[in-house]
């Protein structure tokens, strides 16, 4: 049995920012690292994480049938093929909306951590029950934002629901980092959105093409491409996660040459 | 607010700034007024009335005067900057003269 499982709430308020991604490619990091982990989707009305692992074909139960009791957790979870650490369980079937509240969360979740180092919940987009459901059965968070202003002012919220739930820690990834558009300042800055939420940086994400090949293959990054850019940046957020010194990557520094160096000169702050 | 070499310069070309630090401008507007869950009707209407109270003491230039919302590190804080003309010294009296103030030195005398 694990002792001190961390259960991590994986949320972002707007919809389409990279949680289920983070999901994925965190779980398959926690477990290349010998963590046993249980990622658990609590969509279950819109559910996408058995696609972006590839397990959509093998789900034949969910939690919803754990705590009928019509079937034990061990058959409900979905190991992956590759990766025996990681495990899948998805809260409910798509067709059962409403069920599943607060305690019943709880209750899966403290099965969850008698048997996996790491629990993390992929949250439903929104602030409404399936937040609140996904957050009732959380330790920590982790917030997912892109540097936008609708994607940023949804995370605002969050936070302020995640502090007056006594969530705690909240750390910030920013996804979809564009490191041109940054240095031109037509791109949030990293400190901007980490001044503006108030947040410590768990780490930044770039935005890379290789994630939509992944996705259509049902691979995640860190799987089989641990070399593309995000793969980089996941992996480096689960060594974060455990607690290991990683610096962030400058997204200034990614672009080299005469270019980028007049593009840092041009962010020179002058007061 | 900080300033960076791009936006010195896109200043002086009478440029449009770079669209980075609007969106933070912008962002920093709309979070303070979601952090304090006023709408903007409701802080119209406290504006009028701090206006007022204190048009009371003071005569203040309108036009010039504003009372916003800020927000820095997750806090927000009502500021309010309003010009004075003049103040209407003589014009008042004070509605409980010293009494109070006796009472609060009184409070402070038992404490120490």
């Amino acid at each position: 049995m694990a002792t001190d499982t961390r259960v991590i709430l994986i949320c972002s308020g707007k919809g389409g920012v990279g949680k289920t991604t983070l999901t994925a490619n965190l779980g398959i990091s926690l477990a290349r690292q010998g963590l046993t982990t249980a990622v658990l989707d609590a969509d279950f009305g819109l559910r996408n994480l058995d696609l972006l692992l590839g397990l959509e074909n093998r789900i034949v139960y969910t939690a919803q049938e754990v705590l009928e009791e019509e079937c034990r957790l061990d058959q409900a979870l979905v190991k992956h093929k590759q990766e025996s650490n990681l495990s899948l369980l998805p809260a409910g079937n798509p067709r059962m909306l409403d069920w599943l509240k607060p305690d019943d969360m709880k209750r899966i979740v403290d099965m969850l951590k008698e048997q996996f180092n790491y629990v993390l919940i992929d949250c439903p987009a929104g602030v409404e029950d399936g937040f609140k459901n996904a957050m009732a059965a959380s330790q920590e968070a982790i917030v997912v934002t892109n540097p936008e202003v609708s994607a940023v002012r949804d995370a605002d919220r969050v936070i302020g629901l995640l502090n007056t739930n006594s969530i705690k820690p909240v750390q910030l990834v920013l996804n979809r980092v564009r490191p041109k558009m940054m240095a031109n300042q037509e791109m949030l800055s990293i400190n901007d959105v980490t001044d503006i939420l108030a947040l410590p940086l768990l780490g930044l994400v770039l935005e890379d093409e290789q994630i939509i090949v992944s996705t259509n293959r049902g691979e995640p990054l860190t799987l089989n491409s641990v070399n593309s850019p995000a793969a980089k940046c996941y992996l480096n957020i689960a060594k974060r996660l455990q607690g290991e010194d990683i610096p962030l990557i400058d997204p200034l520094k990614e672009s080299s040459g005469f270019g980028a160096k007049f593009r840092r000169l041009m962010q020179t702050k002058i007061f | 607010m900080t300033m960076t070499l791009r936006d010195i310069i896109n200043k002086l070309l009478r440029r449009q700034p770079a669209s980075a630090s609007t969106a933070r401008e912008r962002l920093q507007l709309v979070l303070a007024h979601d952090r304090s869950d006023l709408s903007t009707e409701l802080l119209d209407q406290m504006r009028k009335e701090i206006l007022e109270v204190v048009a009371k003491y003071v005569e203040i230039d309108v036009d010039e005067g504003a009372v916003s919302l800020e927000t820095e590190d997750r806090m927000t804080a009502l500021v309010a900057n309003l010009p004075i003309k003049r103040t209407m010294t003589g014009q008042i009296q004070l509605k409980e003269p010293p009494k109070q103030s006796e009472e609060e030195t009184e409070g402070t005398d038992q404490k120490s």
